[in-house]
This record gives structure tokens, C-alpha cells and sequence, in this order.
């Protein structure tokens, strides 16, 4: 166990060291100049020199990138181009929001999906279980933007359920939550129904039945934690679909959290912003799926940890 | 009236001591062309403490028959569309669900064929155990636990309180079997439904499993269905038997009457089917010639890694230090236990894993050269276990033979054509099955045409491993007639790899017994089979069910032992045996 931990630990460091490099990299290599737009159009060059030189702009590729990664371990993401305010506090300020909303789609998803998977698994063939699949396949397809002003039109404006934006309450929650989730619920259902009907079929569910047990207790004893085990390891990769899914999702509802930062900053090329998020970003799918792992480890005893 | 009710007796009267019986039981299945029937008015009585055997090939409705009497028809296709089954006096057919669940693994219990499926992979054996005795009596998780520890117990399950704690993958198949009878008899069921319980077993744990549900229905005075295609695992169980084909009946009678004076034409067959161990065949082959192949002192190991580094911690020792020859013209056999290391030498010969020592074919050393083993690959040819998995279904029977041909690039279009339609007509199939496809056939079919494309490059060696393994036995008998007309014919030799003791003592020129990875005895199939020496061999011989009632029961070994392990730490490599000639080139190992 303790191995199997070390052994995952420093890969994670390494897939973030690569992290780091690359997009380093592409914004080093972006045409747009940032010292352009900090120093506005009207500037002249000694002022864009001056600049230049003043954010070590002016350095080769390998120096500026040593100097960034010496400060990323110490915990110094860099200042803002326009902002003037550390980007690790800027980022601190709004990650409770976005990973309150995670969770939240987290949840949707798993209950709606599941729900609709086993549903469809239980009446397979018959017209619940192709309407379940038909709506699943909609989930699956239908663009966030779209899907988030549909519930504001539907749950917000016309019903007045809940609010429009913002954050704070539950209330608040509910709609940006469900429209991230909602792509996941797809999958879910796609995956829990095609699990579910493959476990139904194994010896070990007739024996359960040969057991004299109910058929309520065969399905949540010994169907769902079978039928579940290749869904645990879809969630960490979740968290990285999430990532792209909130920069759109916080602007259509006005979220507070790290999308919609790094929506504003990649409007004005604010490059340490957009560096610092891409790295927590890659942070958060790293644990999450981390954290997937152990968590399948403990869902099922086949597997072995060397 | 119907030709079954013709031909057959009729059931025994429903006397005192009947607990279950089954009445004109019809069960059909919807298709989209209608019901398609496929258990046909079968009847029958099962009295209290009596064991039943339902014997018949794959298709005849016995599994069906056990899965009506538990209710656990695959529902919504398959169901009972008539006639009854009584069991003491409630009416099992139409009883609804849940009144049917208190019966189910209570009063009635069932043991299924594949033990390292049947459990519940992520749930503790004792949770399993636990949970089957609450299900039926309203006792503590801990009065339950007891129970579950006795019954753990009456199955001779080694260290009871651990295996309580452990998963089902912790455990190999035999002892899977005995966590799902313990199971089974847990709550004393008046009824026992066996289901090919020791098919998937190796012959030795067969042994074990057989003498343990035999003492366990005699003790607890529990009926047994006992449901095979194996008529000597019949021969040895039951008191009566029922021999079904196609969904009915075939005839119904005492044990020993039927093997002494079968009287209807399918049963006959069948018991003619069965292969008898007799005391086996063959001569050594002339060591003067060169020898087709030989090992000497070949080893295949497996390493396992671990470790933050990925070292390696463990080494597999599949085989170990072997060494033997095979002949041109003779069929060489290798027999053992699951695990043994006898489809990994053929692994090896054919170049499929890599292997250290000596192997050569004609006297050409084989290394692990690709190019080197084209060349070869003509030569050398294989027969597996599943015919329907080793052909691929997107490809006509034609299309599958002729493919080595064009592999290696021999004829022109037309005369492969001919010469695929040669070898079909040689292992018995029409000119018209060239180009149906391998879903068309049947399992023997299937195994015809894949001899027909190992036939195809006219090799010198056939390697069939578990080729006949998957078959009926009447099915089973024409393909082995069919090799051996084969082997006279082009005189090839085969390298047969088997655990069926049967199979091997009928066909084998001269066999070796491996156990863990190394050959513990070698001989002439007469100096194995009528003058085993080692103790394993003996075993392995006296352990196979024989298709005569009359036969004593061979005395019991009862093996609380776990099975050793080819799996061996770093530099801890196992002794190789030395081999004694015991006389006339019998090579025994050394104990």
C-alpha cells in the first residue's frame, strides 16, 4: 500500500513537472504579446522595453522557465499582468466556489445516472429502457451553453424555482450543478446499464437467487457493487471534463470560481492567471483520479496493490 | 399417447417417502417463431434420501429440469407451459416469487457447475455464508456465523475461521466448490440439486467433492439430484438414473440395470461412448531413429514484479528441467492437473512464450527467432481446447482452411480450392460446408474443421491440447477414431495434451505425468496405466470416476493440504527431480 502510494505520488509530480513545461511552452510561444497589453496601444518602445525587461520577458526560453518553476514550488504562481494581486490569492479566493460546484455535479451525475442506468438495465428492451437511453443520448450530446440556458429559461425565468445566478445557497447550486452534471449522466447511465445487464448475467447472481434471497437484496448486495466497480474509475477522469466544463458553465450562471477567472484572463492574455489555472486544474485531475484509484482498491479486493 | 410414454416405464407410483414429484413437466422457450418446446412431458419421483442422476449430452433439458424445479427459469423467454412439480405437498409450478424464495436454498438447494464464478467476487466467503442462513432464519449475524463455521467445517475446508475472512479469489476452484456446497447444506435442504458439480474440477478434487456430497446426503438423509453428462461419475453416485435426450426422456432406471441392460438404443450408445480405462497401449519407439522433437532440460519461468522499481520479487516456474522425445508416427501424451505446466510446453515448442534449454525439432535447435519458426510453423501444427474461439466467425470454413496455404503461399486459387475440399471430405464434411460460416456448425463440426486447416500444410506434428475436452463423449469418440485413422494415414505424430485420464489411455502411445512444471513419470500408455509408480500417477488413475457401478470405491485420500505453488521467491529455484528406469525405458521420479 505504502508503495503503491510513493509509486503514484511521484508519477502525479512528474505528469505535473510536464504540466508545467507545456503550457509554459505554448504561452511562450503565443503570437498575442502580453506586454502590448499592458502597455496599451499608444506606448512607446522604451516604455514596452522597459517593461519587458521589468517582468524578465526579455530572458530566453529555459531561464524564464527555471524562474517560474523555482517560484511554483514555492507556492508563487506569479502576479497578475492587469490585476496587480498574487494569482495563488486570486485563485484561493475563488477554488471553494469551483470545487463546490464539482461536487455538486459530482452528485447529479451519480444519482441521475445510476438511477437511469440500473432502470434501464431492470426493463431492458422495453419502452423505458429506449426512452432512458434516448434522453441519456441527448445528455450526452447536447452542448453545455445550451443545456444551462435551457434550465434558466425553464427552472429560473418561466418556473422562478431557483435563482437566475449567483452564488451563496443551496438554491444557487442546483441549476449550474445539474448543467455540468448532466454530461456525465450520459455516460453514466450508458455505462451503469451496459455494466448492470453484464453482471445480471454471472453465475454469481443466480447463485444469490439459489440463496433464497430477495430480489431487492440480490440487486443492491450483489448486482450494484459488481456493476459499479468500472463506473469508480470514470470519475476520476470526470474531474478533468469538469475542468472544461466550468469555464462555460460560470459564465452562463455567474459562478464565482476559477472558470470564470480564467475566462476573463484569457480575454486579456493575462498569462500568469491562465497558467496558474491550467495548473490547479491539472492538480485537481490528478487527485481526482488518484483518489479514484484508491477508492477502487477498496471497492474491489481482486485488485492487487504491488 | 406419445412414442415417450411409449417406450419408457412409467414412473414409480408416489409411494410414502416421495418428496418431490414432477409431472408431464414441459418447458418451452419463445422465439419469434413461437414456442419452441425444449423439455417435453418429462415425469419422475425423487424419494427421501435417494440420489437421482439426470445423464444426458449438452442439449437434453437436464439443467433445464433443475432450474424449473427452483423456479430460476431464465425469465421472460424460458418458462414451464405445462404439467407440475410437486415438492412434499406444495405445487412448486405457478407458486409465486416470494413464497418460492423461502423454499429456495432452504428446503431446496442447488450447486452450480463453475465454482470460480458462482461466488460473489467482492463479498467476504463468510458474508456469503452468513447471508444465505438469515435469509431463511431469523437468528444474530453472530448464532449465524457459527452456523456458517460448521458448515465451513462438514465441507473439510482447511483453516474454517480464515476462510471466512477471505474473498473468493484467495481461493482455487476445489475449495470454491466445497464454500458453495457448504452453502447448499447449510440449512439441511431435503433436496440437493447438483449441476455438473465437479465438470470444472480437476480429477483429483473431483474425487474429493464426489465423496464429500456422497457422505453429506447419506448424514443429513438429504435427496440429491446429481445432474452429468459423466457416466462414470453416474456410475458412481446413484442410486437411480434418468437418461434424457433432446428434452425427454430416455429411459429410467436403477443404476446398476442400466449399466448391465441398458434397453433403449441411445443409452447404449452413450454407455458405448464412454471411454473405458483399460491398462493402456504401446511400445517404445525405436531410439535408433531421430526423434521428431526433443526438450532436454527446458524451462519456462515467469517473472512477477513489485516494488516502487518494478523488480522482480517472484519467479513462476511453469516448467521445470524437462526433457523427453517424441518420435515421428507416435502419439505422445502429456496428462496432469490444471497448473501442471503442460500446455505451457506446448506454448514453448510452438514459440509462443520463450523458453531457456533445449528444444529441437529435426534436429534443429529452436530459438526464439520469428523467421526461423515460420519455417517451422509448417511442420508444427495446433488443435485447441474451443473450437469455437480458435476459428474466426467473419470467415468461411473454406476461407479458415485454405488461409495457412496462402500464408505460406502454396498453389494457385483453384488448387487451394481443391484442396480444402479434400480435407473436408477427409475429416467427414461435405463439399456445400466450404463456405458456411463457423456459427453454422456444430461443436465436433467445428473441432473437423479446425483438424482440417492443422491438416492443411501437411505437418509432421499435431499439438492437440484439451482438444476433445469440450465435447460430448459420443461426440468426443469419432473425433479421437478420427486422429487415429489420421495419425495411420499420414503418419504423423501428435503431442495430446489432456487431463482426462480416459481419453489418454486410449490413444496414447506413450505418456508423461507432470506435476508442477516437471514429468514425475514416463512411459508406454501399458506401463503408466498398468504399472503406475509414482505416487501421483497412482493417484491421478485411481481418482477417475469409472462407468461401472460394481467397481469398489477406491479407498479415500483426503488431501486438507492447499496445493503447492509453482510461484517461488528469487533464487530459491525448485529441485528437479531425478529419474530411476524402473525398466524398459519407465522412468520414474525419484521420490
Amino acid at each position: 500500500m505504502i508503495n503503491f502510494l510513493a509509486r503514484r505520488l511521484l508519477q502525479s509530480a512528474m505528469i505535473l513537472l510536464g504540466v508545467s513545461l507545456i503550457t509554459f511552452a505554448l504561452l511562450y510561444l503565443l503570437p498575442s504579446d502580453p506586454v502590448r497589453q499592458i502597455a496599451g496601444r499608444s506606448a512607446t518602445a522604451q516604455t514596452v522595453a522597459n517593461i519587458r525587461e521589468q517582468l524578465g520577458l526579455d530572458q530566453p526560453f529555459v531561464v524564464q522557465y527555471w524562474r517560474y518553476l523555482t517560484s511554483l514550488v514555492q507556492g508563487d504562481l506569479g502576479r497578475s499582468y492587469l490585476q496587480k494581486t498574487e494569482v495563488s490569492t486570486l485563485i484561493a479566493a475563488r477554488l471553494p466556489a469551483s470545487l463546490l460546484l464539482m461536487v455538486g455535479a459530482i452528485v447529479a451525475e451519480l444519482v441521475v445516472g445510476l438511477t437511469m442506468g440500473v432502470v434501464a438495465a431492470l426493463r431492458r428492451g422495453t419502452a423505458t429502457d429506449n426512452s432512458l437511453m434516448i434522453a441519456s443520448f441527448i445528455g450526452v450530446s447536447a452542448p453545455q451553453f445550451v443545456v444551462g440556458l435551457l434550465l434558466l429559461y425553464v427552472f429560473a425565468v418561466q418556473l422562478g424555482w431557483f435563482p437566475i445566478g449567483g452564488y451563496g445557497t443551496f438554491s444557487h447550486l442546483v441549476l449550474p450543478a445539474m448543467t455540468l452534471g448532466i454530461l456525465g449522466s450520459g455516460w453514466y447511465s450508458r455505462m451503469m446499464r451496459s455494466s448492470m445487464i453484464d453482471v445480471l448475467r454471472q453465475d454469481f447472481i443466480r447463485t444469490a437467487h439459489a440463496k433464497g434471497l430477495s430480489r431487492a437484496r440480490v440487486l443492491l448486495r450483489h448486482a450494484l457493487p459488481n456493476a459499479i466497480l468500472p463506473i469508480i474509475a470514470m470519475i476520476g477522469i470526470d474531474v478533468g471534463i469538469f475542468m472544461g466544463g466550468i469555464v462555460v458553465v460560470e459564465s452562463v450562471f455567474g459562478w464565482p470560481g476559477i472558470g470564470q477567472l480564467a475566462w476573463q484572463a484569457i480575454q486579456r492574455v493575462d498569462i500568469p492567471i491562465i497558467m496558474g489555472v491550467t495548473l490547479v486544474s491539472a492538480c485537481a485531475i490528478v487527485i481526482g483520479n488518484l483518489v479514484a484509484d484508491i477508492a477502487s482498491l477498496f471497492a474491489d479486493p481482486r485488485i492487487k496493490v504491488r | 399417447m406419445t412414442l415417450a410414454q411409449d417406450i419408457s416405464p412409467p414412473p414409480p407410483a408416489a409411494g410414502e417417502n416421495t418428496i418431490l414429484t414432477v409431472d408431464n413437466l414441459c418447458i418451452s422457450v419463445r422465439t419469434e417463431q413461437g414456442l419452441m418446446p425444449l423439455v417435453e412431458n418429462l415425469s419422475f419421483n425423487l424419494s427421501k434420501g435417494e440420489t437421482l442422476a439426470i445423464a444426458g449430452e449438452s442439449g437434453s433439458g437436464k439443467s433445464l429440469t433443475s432450474l424449473a424445479i427452483m423456479g430460476l427459469l431464465p425469465p421472460p423467454a424460458v418458462r414451464v407451459t405445462g404439467g407440475s412439480i410437486r415438492f412434499d405437498d406444495l405445487v412448486l409450478t405457478g407458486m409465486p416469487e416470494h413464497r418460492l424464495q423461502q423454499l429456495r436454498g432452504n428446503r431446496i438447494a442447488m450447486i452450480f457447475q463453475e465454482p470460480m464464478t458462482a461466488l460473489n467476487p467482492v463479498m467476504r466467503i463468510g458474508a456469503q455464508l452468513v447471508e444465505a442462513i438469515r435469509a431463511h432464519e431469523n437468528i444474530s449475524v453472530s448464532q449465524a456465523r457459527k452456523r456458517a463455521l460448521e458448515a465451513v467445517r462438514a465441507v473439510r475446508l482447511t483453516e474454517p475461521e480464515r476462510r471466512l475472512r477471505q474473498y473468493p479469489h484467495e481461493l482455487s476452484g476445489g475449495m470454491r466448490q466445497r464454500v458453495v456446497i457448504a452453502m447448499a447444506i447449510a440449512l439441511r435442504p431435503d433436496i440437493l440439486i447438483a449441476d455438473e458439480p465437479t465438470t470444472a474440477l480437476d480429477v483429483t478434487v473431483q474425487r474429493e467433492v464426489l465423496d464429500l456430497l456422497r457422505d453429506l446426503a447419506r448424514d443429513m438423509d438429504t435427496a440429491l439430484i446429481l445432474i452429468t453428462h459423466d457416466m462414470g461419475v453416474v456410475a458412481e453416485m446413484a442410486d437411480h438414473v434418468l437418461v434424457m435426450q433432446d428434452g425427454r426422456m430416455v429411459e429410467r432406471a436403477p443404476v446398476r440395470k442400466l449399466f448391465c441392460t441398458p434397453e433403449q438404443p441411445y443409452t447404449r450408445k452413450l454407455l458405448a461412448a464412454v471411454p473405458r480405462m483399460g491398462t493402456g497401449h504401446g511400445v517404445h519407439p525405436d531410439s535408433q531413429n531421430e526423434p521428431l522433437v526433443s526438450f532436454r532440460d527446458t524451462r519456462v519461468a515467469y517473472d512477477l514484479h513489485g516494488g516502487i522499481l518494478g523488480r522482480v520479487v517472484q519467479r513462476v516456474h511453469a516448467v521445470e528441467g524437462v526433457s523427453f522425445d517424441i518420435y515421428p508416427g507416435e502419439t505422445f501424451a502429456l496428462v496432469g492437473e490444471s497448473g501442471c505446466g503442460k500446455s505451457t510446453i506446448a506454448r514453448a515448442l510452438t514459440g509462443l512464450v520463450p523458453h531457456t534449454g533445449n528444444i529441437r525439432f529435426k534436429g534443429q535447435p529452436l530459438g526464439n527467432n520469428a523467421i526461423q519458426r515460420k519455417k517451422i510453423s509448417r511442420e508444427l501444427q495446433m488443435v485447441f481446447q474451443d473450437p469455437m474461439a480458435a476459428l474466426n466467425g467473419r470467415m468461411t470454413a473454406g476461407d479458415l482452411v485454405r488461409e495457412p496455404l496462402v500464408i505460406h503461399g502454396i498453389g494457385t486459387a483453384a488448387s487451394r480450392r481443391d484442396r480444402a475440399a479434400a480435407l473436408f471430405a477427409r475429416v467427414g464434411l461435405g463439399e456445400d460446408a466450404l463456405d458456411r460460416y463457423p456459427h453454422e456448425f456444430s461443436g465436433g463440426q467445428r473441432q473437423r474443421i479446425c483438424i482440417a486447416r492443422a491438416l492443411a500444410l501437411e505437418p509432421q506434428l499435431i499439438i492437440a491440447d484439451e482438444s476433445v475436452s469440450a465435447l460430448d463423449v459420443s461426440v468426443q469418440a469419432t473425433v479421437l477414431d478420427l486422429l487415429a485413422e489420421l495419425k495411420r494415414e499420414m503418419n504423423m505424430a501428435y503431442l495430446f495434451i489432456s487431463h482426462d485420464m480416459a481419453v489418454v489411455e486410449n490413444i496414447a502411445d506413450r505418456v508423461a505425468v507432470m506435476y508442477l512444471g516437471q514429468i514425475v513419470e514416463l512411459g508406454t500408455g501399458s506401463q503408466i496405466f498398468g504399472d503406475p509408480r509414482h505416487p501421483y500417477t497412482r493417484r491421478l488413475i485411481e481418482a477417475v470416476p469409472h462407468a461401472d457401478p460394481d467397481r469398489a470405491l477406491p479407498a479415500r485420500v483426503i488431501d486438507a493440504t492447499d496445493p503447492p505453488s509453482p510461484v517461488r521467491a528469487v533464487g530459491d529455484p525448485p529441485q528437479v527431480v531425478v529419474h530411476d528406469d524402473v525398466g524398459d525405458g519407465h522412468l520414474v521420479a525419484r521420490l
